[in-house]
């Protein structure tokens, strides 16, 4: 999915508008950019640095550093995969690797055909359904190497 | 006004001053790689470590550029604790930049002579932000950030590849502690080699002599936030009277 200039113009814009392009919620404008257009496009980030006049190079840092922000385009889907202490001793590793291997695309990439993104957690706080996989923000709990394939099946 | 002991001796100082800055200006000296007076301190070398006991007893070991100085403060740079927690801070700066002169003497100079961990080259740069702090506040243009984070953490322009705020001016290169960025001037050309990206720029020559002085990028930047007329920036510090 590309985005025009438009329209990132737009919705960062509107994003600014929201917070009164007040500097201190840089994060929160980067992550109601991220939700709108799915990532944030290096465009994107030259928008919200001229609109909150907060020099590129942090704004670029800022993005950088946290995990949740993609600079990259992501897929329709998006996988999270828990590694975190509980899903991992039982089994998270075998079912990210069953995930990567049904997808063919590593953590942290997206599929070539945009259906997949696929990232990992550690710990999303639902332990005792371990190992646990989050589609779309939807849980599945208690998740088996071989339900990986019908369920990645349920999403085009 | 607050007074304090440094290793013993009774001193003066600013309340709030930080605890390097009063040792230096006592003329006791502390390692560090990241701290400059032309910026606030950041604490990243940790190499400035000082053990402190306050006046209410409580006692601990503070990177001592970040560490303001209060009434009955004990500060004690060097024992062999400090000297201990320096020599583990050194080994992996060592390992991190093995080819780095300044770490090499540090080190030699710490009696750490060859790194006890599995060195890894990552360049010179120890990611003290420096640069960062120079840019940002000397400056004034940040062009420079710290990016990503953990193990990939960097100094970079934004997206690896965008200098468009930079104005070539060379304090990063100047301040930089370990040499991580360099700077070049050739033939009406200069060249700001960082770990990740090198850069050129124009320069402009001087109008009498004809050396190249100064970056185009920095005289438009001069004359458009200080209201200097480019015209000032025809001659170079030698040609004027």
């Amino acid at each position: 999915m590309t985005i025009d200039a438009e329209q990132i113009r737009d919705k960062v814009g509107s994003v600014l508008d929201k917070y009164q392009r007040d500097k201190g919620m840089l994060v929160s404008i980067l992550q109601d950019t991220q939700a709108a257009l799915g990532y944030l496009a290096r465009e994107s980030l030259l928008e919200v640095s001229a609109g909150l006049e907060v020099p590129l190079s942090q704004v670029y840092s800022v993005a950088s550093f946290f995990r949740a922000f993609s600079l990259k385009p992501r897929g329709r889907h998006l996988i999270d995969v828990c590694l975190g202490t509980a899903c991992h001793v039982r089994g998270a590793v075998g079912i990210l690797e069953a995930i990567e291997r049904e997808t063919g695309i590593k953590s942290g990439d997206t599929s070539e055909d945009m259906r997949f993104s696929l990232e990992t957690v550690n710990c999303v706080g639902a332990c005792a359904l371990g190992p646990i996989v989050i589609v779309d923000g939807k849980y599945e709990g208690e998740m088996k190497i071989d339900r990986v394939k019908p369920l990645l099946a349920s999403y085009d | 006004m607050v007074t304090l002991t440094i290793d013993g001796r009774t001193v003066q100082a600013e309340e709030g001053a930080m605890a390097l800055d009063v040792a230096q200006e006592k003329g006791i000296y502390i390692p560090t790689l990241c701290a400059h007076e032309s910026v606030t301190p950041y604490g990243a070398c940790r190499l400035c470590l000082v053990e402190v006991k306050t006046a209410a007893g409580r006692e601990r070991l503070v990177t001592s550029c970040l560490y303001p100085v209060e009434e009955g403060l004990e500060v004690i740079t060097n024992s062999e604790r400090i000297l201990r927690n320096r020599q583990t801070i050194i080994d992996l700066l060592l390992a991190r930049c093995p080819e780095s002169t300044v770490i090499q003497d540090m080190a030699r100079e710490l009696g750490v002579e060859k790194s006890s961990y599995h060195p890894e080259d990552h360049g010179n740069c120890i990611l003290c932000a420096l640069c960062v702090r120079a840019c940002q506040e000397v400056v004034g243009v940040s062009a420079i950030s710290l990016v990503n984070r953990g193990v990939e953490r960097e100094m970079a322009i934004p997206f690896f590849d965008d200098s468009t705020a930079c104005i070539a001016c060379g304090s990063c290169s100047y301040i930089c502690p370990t040499s991580a960025i360099t700077m070049e001037d050739s033939g009406g050309v200069r060249t700001i080699r960082m770990p990740n990206n090198e850069t050129e720029f124009e320069m402009v020559p001087c109008k009498v002599c004809g050396n190249y002085w100064m970056p185009r990028k920095q005289v438009d930047y001069i004359s458009r936030t200080k209201g200097i007329e480019p015209e000032f920036f025809d001659l170079c510090t030698t040609c004027r009277d």
